[in-house]
């Protein structure tokens, strides 16, 4: 570690009319550490990364550059004092290759594509990443994706990095993988900046931790002097209770059977294939699996929204005690069979809320056929939003505001709440938490361990295998459109090899032939046995 | 030999199209669906027969070639000038302004249009002429020169000293004038520079997506107005070999016609692709005008033929959305005003 820090933060003040995104903060990371950035969603670390990389120009307050002052006024300022940053949102171009993207901006020496690829492929050599330069991006996983970022600010020699929020999208082994890299750069004497919300990860990763309130610093603390409780009450401002309660499910009876799910996509390839499993009241069962697995697929199957080829899927209707056919019907028809299904979807915004209409318009959404006549309700929505902005905590100026002005944590309180608001029997939710920091993750976590204990049947699709293994009673691993998997999270004691067995599983090819009769089985055992060990037995066979 | 003839016509139909849709994909490319590009076009050809009026005006002599020179660069820069304004007016209103694209367009291409026709009727009124046209035969010769040996060819083969065939392949290929040649020309550079340049892939990326261009240090509002600009340009030129080659310099109020849409149809037919637009423009001008080569058609029957481009660009929309190659499609952001800190 240098005696003069790379980069430099002295009282940068930034805001975005009256809203104050930063006020007065003071940073310094050195060349050869790791530094992690802390804080809530709205508490402004993605505004201040953006202001050292130029997107952004602060109001007020000083750079340094080792140890000389900078002035900072657009991306190319940035690139010339070597700051690299990646973005949480991938800034690509979806139809040009890797190597276009990676030289793009570039303005030094001649545009020589073939001379560019060799570099890149030079780049690829001495990190260990794994990448065809010539491949587009519409044809790359996410994790390629985040390659190419990498390699961009690599390219132009940059030797401070930002990462925002790089592991969001990455299965455990990528992760892993990635902090290697890291690692690997940090030896090399490259100053990182790394944006995250998992603690765990700040604490196996950095050298040390900043940590941002509600716009404001808080502090920087060695990472080896300090833990989980210490950072989250630094974040929050407040003790927070880190545990999910996990209740043992109450008297569980089946209330959602999926049998033989096949399913093809626009373009005719199958994205579910042969799924079969059943859905207990009262319990939470976790759906792990690289993002596009299927996941989406089937929680749209069974919300109406899919056209299916084959398969059935059962509800057993706890007021009639009837079971209802639910292939193939309608939202609407669902809905008029008296089944209730909340189904949060994974972009929250595309199809969960209109953006530009306030929270109380959204609520109506739900609640437009009401009213007598011509003239829509609104006062009990306007109550139900009320109520929401106060149970849920939402921080807004008023229930009318457009929910796209809202961040990203509010936008999903707004979303769940409403769905459990309209008192589900089946709760699906598909990645509730993505983006949301730790005291808004722990709410809705909340809200879904009560609509457990209400004996609602919950499904949740989640991203963070150490919340999936905290939360669920039973998760369901998908692998390309299969269920690779069904594991009792209680089963081990240990959490580690639990979480490498999952993610062990969310890469395992699945034989077409083999698995069906495994995915029959596993259907067959969750029916035939009511209580939560259904699960110890699929992991034993496993 | 009917075949040639019409092959004639057609490049000859297709090259103001050709014009026009080589700086509408240019435009494009920078994210800017400029639907003024008739009006455009129209206020392209009203420059350079303003210029040439005033030049003619001063009576000078035409007999000499420096004056031949002049009276085609006076053209030629009132031309560029007035389409570059129109241009300029477009990125000042929906870059600087961020006014909505396609309204201020379809405005444009009611203004141009509009300012067109006064110019055009202020200009038939100073030259007290007897019909409702100017008409500038002598810089439109200029314009229309086309190399010599191809009359001599023709005086050879009517010499019977050639074979008449050779005749009217040299005439198909040779005939035209320099600014014909010159879009083909411009167009095959645009599409060079599209897809084998820095500038290119800068352009192709600020189209795609300004936020990811503005993060790599491009200054995208430069790229929005040069590509504009240049485009309009480019596009006026339609609009001048319009008037001074395909008219033979004679100007009528509304006489451009439906060209400019068809430039904007032909954008879409070519896939964003110059090189593809230049074969295009010549299907295109065909079809306008095949309806003269069949015989025995009523009025109506003809309308119908010239709505072929149409009915074509409908039929490759309807291809291209059906194959979903991403190649194919339009720039992802086109249409879309950019503004660096929206939130």
């Amino acid at each position: 570690m240098s005696a003069v820090p790379a980069i430099e933060l002295k009282g940068i003040t930034k805001t975005f009319g009256d809203v104050i995104a930063n006020q007065d903060i003071d940073l310094s990371v050195y060349r050869g550490e790791i530094l992690s950035i802390l804080g809530e969603n709205g508490s402004g670390k993605t505004t201040l990364m953006n202001m050292i990389s130029g997107i952004y120009y602060p109001d007020s307050g000083h750079i340094f550059i080792d140890g000389e002052e900078v002035l900072i006024r657009s991306p190319k300022d940035a690139f010339q004092y070597k700051i690299g940053m990646i973005h949480q949102h991938f800034k690509l171009i979806d139809v040009f290759t890797a190597t276009e993207n990676i030289v793009l901006g570039l303005t030094d020496g001649r545009y020589d594509l073939a001379a560019y690829e060799k570099r890149v492929q030079e780049i690829c050599d001495r990190y260990g990443f794994n990448l065809d330069p010539k491949k587009k991006i519409y044809d790359m996983s996410v994790s390629e994706k985040q390659t190419v970022e990498i390699i961009k600010v690599l390219f132009r020699g940059a030797d401070i990095l930002i990462l925002d929020e790089p592991t969001a999208v990455l299965t455990p082994q990528e992760t892993d993988r990635l902090f290697d890299v890291l690692r690997h750069m940090r030896d090399d004497g490259k100053a990182i900046i790394i944006i995250t919300h998992k603690l765990h990860e700040v604490l196996s990763l950095s050298d040390r931790v900043s940590v941002l309130c509600k716009g404001r610093y808080v502090g920087t603390v060695v990472t080896k002097e300090t833990d989980e409780m210490k950072l989250t009450e630094m974040m929050v401002g407040a003790k927070v209770d880190l545990n999910i309660h996990r209740s043992d499910p109450v008297n569980p009876t089946p209330r959602l059977i999926v049998n033989g799910l096949n399913c093809k996509n626009e373009d005719g390839i199958p994205v579910l294939k042969n799924i079969s499993f059943t859905a207990m009241s009262g319990e939470i069962l976790g759906i792990a699996g690289i993002a596009g697995s299927g996941q989406r697929e089937l929680l749209e199957s069974i919300a109406g929204l899919q056209q299916l080829e084959s398969g059935e899927i059962s509800y057993m209707n706890p007021a009639s005690g009837e079971t209802e056919d639910l292939r193939n019907k309608s939202p609407r028809r669902i809905r008029e069979l008296g089944v209730r299904l909340s189904f949060v979807p994974e972009d929250r915004l595309g199809m969960g809320l209109v953006g530009n209409m306030g929270i109380i318009d959204n609520m109506m959404l739900r609640s437009y056929e009401t009213g007598r006549g011509f003239f829509l309700n609104r006062t009990a929505p306007a109550s139900l939003a009320d109520q929401i902005i106060s149970d849920l905590q939402v921080v807004t100026p008023d229930a009318k505001t457009p929910v796209r002005r809202l961040s990203g944590g509010n936008v999903q309180k707004v979303l769940v709440g409403r769905e459990i608001a309209s008192a589900p029997t089946v709760l699906m939710v598909a990645y509730p938490v993505r983006g949301l920091d730790i005291n808004s993750s722990f709410t809705i976590y909340r809200l879904l361990n009560e609509q457990k204990e209400k004996g609602v049947s919950v499904i949740f699709v989640g991203e963070d295998l150490d919340v999936l293994i905290e939360l669920c009673d039973r998760i369901l691993v998908l692998s390309s459109g299969s269920i690779s998997g069904i594991v009792d999270p209680r089963s081990t004691a240990d959490e580690k090899s639990l979480k490498e067995q999952i993610g062990l599983l969310m890469t395992k090819k699945v034989e077409d032939a083999p698995a069906t009769a495994a995915n029959v089985k596993a259907a067959e055992a969750a029916e035939a046995v009511e209580a939560p060990e259904t699960g110890k037995e699929e992991t034993e066979r496993e | 030999m009917i075949i040639f003839s019409f092959i004639r016509r057609a490049v000859m139909q297709g090259v103001p199209l050709l014009y026009g849709s080589t700086g509408e994909i240019i435009t494009e490319k920078s994210g800017h669906l400029n639907l003024g590009i008739p009006g455009i076009m129209y206020m392209g050809a009203i420059g350079g027969v303003i210029g040439g009026f005033f030049f003619e005006q001063t009576g000078a002599d035409f007999s000499h070639w420096y004056i031949r020179v002049l009276a085609i660069l006076i053209a030629l820069f009132c031309s560029l000038f007035f389409s570059c304004l129109m241009g300029l007016l477009y990125c000042f209103l929906t870059v600087s302004l961020r006014a909505n694209q396609n309204v201020t367009g379809l405005a444009l291409t009611t203004f141009g249009v509009g300012v067109g026709n006064f110019f055009g009727g202020s200009l038939i009124k100073i030259s007290h002429a007897d019909v409702p046209t100017v008409t500038l035969t002598k810089t439109s010769s200029c314009f229309a020169k086309h190399l010599p040996f191809v009359d001599t060819v023709n005086k050879m083969a009517a010499d019977n000293k050639c074979p008449k065939i050779l005749a009217e392949l040299c005439q198909t290929i040779f005939s035209y004038s320099t600014l014909a040649y010159l879009s083909i020309v411009i167009a095959l550079i645009a599409a060079h520079v599209l897809m084998k340049t820095r500038v290119g892939l800068t352009l192709r990326a600020v189209g795609e997506d300004p936020a990811t261009a503005d993060a790599a240090g491009i200054n995208v509002n430069r790229y929005k107005y040069v590509a504009t600009c240049l485009g309009s340009m480019i596009a006026g030129l339609g609009g001048l070999y319009y008037i001074m080659d395909y008219a033979s310099g004679v100007w009528s109020s509304d006489g451009f016609g439906d060209r400019g849409w068809l430039s904007v149809a032909l954008v879409i037919f070519s896939l964003w692709r110059p090189n593809l637009a230049i074969i295009g423009s010549f299907l295109f001008g065909g079809l306008y005008i095949v309806h003269n080569y069949i015989g025995g058609l009523s009025m109506q029957a003809q309308e119908l033929f010239k709505m072929s481009p149409y009915v074509m660009t409908l039929l490759v929309l309807i291809f291209v959305s059906i194959k979903e190659k991403k190649e194919a499609l339009p720039p992802a952001h086109l249409g879309l005003n950019y503004f660096r800190e929206e939130r």
